[in-house]
């Protein structure tokens, strides 16, 4: 089903001691819990769940594929996402592999959110250095494509062991790769690549004042414009944001006060009433939830896709699936009528699988890799797959893709 | 066109020895750059208004409105007179955490005049074992001379050889001459393609695919 906007929430996977209990839940406690409110976000009726990568304690989520993957069994229409894959310190061929098979498992439930992490040990946990973090966002992303997109990949890289022949499998579903956003609180090459590729630019929106992120979607916008892939209003726009709601809104304050106070981050910090001043969170009634998130586009232009952060700082279970309760019963109904109005047709709506096959294959048959009879000898003419285009050189002079132009490789 | 001197003050008391200092400076600096003809205003930034937001900033993440505000006027100056309290032996926790919350690119080439105060002048040379390797580190162009005023500096027990008058006269020239020799500051937009990618270049140059590189 094709909508304009995608309603959902973000998890950043922290587990977190609930400060007005004191209690911590085990881990095997909230990773039963993060199923329970992915399965209830589905329920409520809104559609992405999108989960963060992290190394370390106190998060949980190393391997956020598993997870979807339950996930994605137990529901049968939300859209897996991702919140963010760390594109710096994972290896491109694994990122490649595993959202190609999440996508299969899920019947193409899932796009992902490229980003850098937050947490500086990570790089030389994983062998990298802090000071390439862009560096290796780009090019290891540049190689991300080339594994979804050609069949066969002969690649040579600054930071990772050259590939020969490589077949990264399986092939992504359908023959189209998922969906990829780019996320970035602070840095405008992030922008450009979004912009560069056609992707999508998810800004978190939830730790800066929205004129930050103003600036990095208004780059996008006219970047994404500058290489041709449409006019601004047409690139694709995610945005965070954080609610917290109780019928009145002076309840609301005082339930989610003690969990602001104390909150990984930005706990300890600026005040609530700050905070709230400052940054898109908006702590009150259902109402003051709508209003100020339907403004949103005033600042960001129509976009495709709204997360909220609902799990985070201790918050319990039960907390969290009645803010889900409210989100999809009161709140995201009505900011779906909101945001329909005026929508200028030229506004795309927001990116699906089914969307993106259609628009690749129209009504016909969609490609569905068969390997030959080869053994998987990727060098032998005619390669991996029965159709496997037949050795055509990538293109060199003039590409859109930039490496092509001197860059060592061929497809097949 | 006038030139914009940036002053901050780390001074916590009302009146602050260390704004009277800073003030005085500041004075001294426009008069020199008027003897050269160059018009010149002072801004002056008192972090004691901008401690919480500081803190928050360090907390948080973000500078909110006023310290964004205070840290733009400071970056985009076109020159800097940075002044402290010494305090156990080094600038203060404040004035550090305004400079921890500027980008570290952000002074860089910034001509700088350091002062500095405390109660007696077996601290001057916090100056120059303290303050100096900061701005050092951040790339800004601290002039050679640093003043310091030490409590006795404003009455009696006053050096007399080498009054503070004179220190901040030759102080203020220095920092005058320093910003009269260069071009008024021009702030770089850091969304501007053309700043984070090299001027009329593409994203293929990151992508190391490009001539040109």
């Amino acid at each position: 089903m094709s909508s304009q906007m995608q309603f959902g929430i973000f998890s950043v996977s922290d587990i977190t001691r609930d400060p007005t209990t004191g209690q911590t839940p085990s881990e095997a406690q909230r990773i039963s819990d993060i199923v329970t409110i992915a399965k209830h976000v589905e329920e409520v009726g809104l559609d992405v769940f999108a989960l963060g990568e992290h190394h370390n304690p106190p998060f949980f989520s190393s391997s956020p594929t598993t997870t979807l993957a339950y996930i994605g069994a137990s529901t049968s229409r939300l859209i897996l996402s991702t919140a963010t894959t760390l594109i710096t310190t994972n290896d491109p061929v694994k990122i490649a592999e595993d959202y190609a098979m999440l996508q299969h498992l899920t019947g193409g439930r899932v796009d992902l959110v490229m980003g850098r992490g937050n947490t500086g040990p990570v790089y030389p946990w994983f062998g990298q250095d802090i000071r390439q973090g862009l560096a290796l966002a780009i090019e290891n992303y540049a190689l991300l494509r080339e594994l979804w997109e050609k069949d066969v990949v002969d690649w040579e890289g600054k930071f990772r062991t050259p590939l020969q022949g490589f077949t990264s499998t399986p092939r992504p579903l359908d023959g189209v790769p998922p969906f990829v956003w780019h996320g970035s609180i602070r840095t405008p090459e992030i922008a450009e690549q979004a912009a560069y590729y056609g992707d999508g630019f998810f800004a978190n929106n939830i730790f800066w004042p929205k004129e930050h992120y103003q600036r990095l979607i208004t780059l996008y916008r006219q970047r994404y414009a500058h290489y041709g892939h449409g006019t601004p209003e047409q690139a694709i726009v995610g945005l965070g944001g954080q609610a917290f709601m109780a019928k009145n809104s002076q309840d609301a304050v005082r339930q989610f006060r003690p969990y602001f106070d104390n909150a990984p981050v930005y706990g300890h910090g600026p005040s609530l009433e700050e905070f709230q001043e400052l940054t898109p969170l908006t702590v009150g009634s259902p109402q003051q939830v709508i209003d100020r998130y339907a403004a949103m586009r005033e600042y960001f232009g129509d976009y495709q896709r709204q997360l909220f952060l609902v799990d985070h700082a201790g918050l319990p279970l039960k907390t969290v699936l009645e803010q889900l309760d409210i989100l999809g019963g009161e709140v995201v109904p009505v900011l779906r009528k909101e945001l329909a109005t005026d929508r200028p047709a030229e506004v795309p709506d927001a990116p699906t699988h089914a969307a993106r096959v259609a628009a690749v294959y129209g009504d016909g048959p969609t490609r569905q890799a068969r390997p030959t009879s080869a053994g998987g000898n990727n060098l032998t003419v005619g390669g991996p797959y029965q159709d496997t285009p037949v050795a055509a050189p990538a293109a060199t002079s003039g590409s859109a893709f930039g490496p092509a132009a001197t860059q060592k490789k061929v497809a097949r | 066109m006038t030139r914009r001197i940036a002053v901050v003050s780390a001074g916590l008391s009302n009146p602050s020895s260390t704004r009277m200092l800073a003030d005085r400076l500041a004075q001294a600096t426009v008069a020199e750059l008027a003897t050269r003809g160059i018009e010149a205003e002072i801004d002056v930034i008192e972090l004691r208004e901008l401690a919480h937001e500081i803190t928050n900033n360090l907390l948080a993440g973000f500078a909110p409105p006023a310290l964004e505000d205070a840290i733009n006027r400071v970056v985009s100056a076109d020159g800097l007179i940075a002044a402290t309290p010494i305090f156990s032996t080094s600038y203060s926790g404040l004035f550090k955490s305004f400079i921890d919350v500027i980008d570290p690119d952000a002074l860089t080439g910034m001509p700088v005049l350091l002062a500095a105060n405390a109660g007696t002048a077996r601290h001057s040379l916090a100056i120059d074992y303290a303050m100096r390797p900061l701005f050092a580190y951040l790339h800004a162009e601290p002039v050679s001379t640093g003043v310091f005023a030490a409590s006795s500096d404003w009455g009696a027990q006053a050096d007399e050889v080498k009054p503070l008058a004179s220190r901040i006269e030759r102080g203020a020239r220095e920092l005058a001459e320093a910003i009269a020799r260069r071009e008024e500051r021009t702030i770089v937009d850091p969304f501007s393609p053309d700043a984070f990618l090299g001027e009329g270049r593409s994203f293929g140059h990151l992508l190391g695919g490009l001539a040109g590189e």
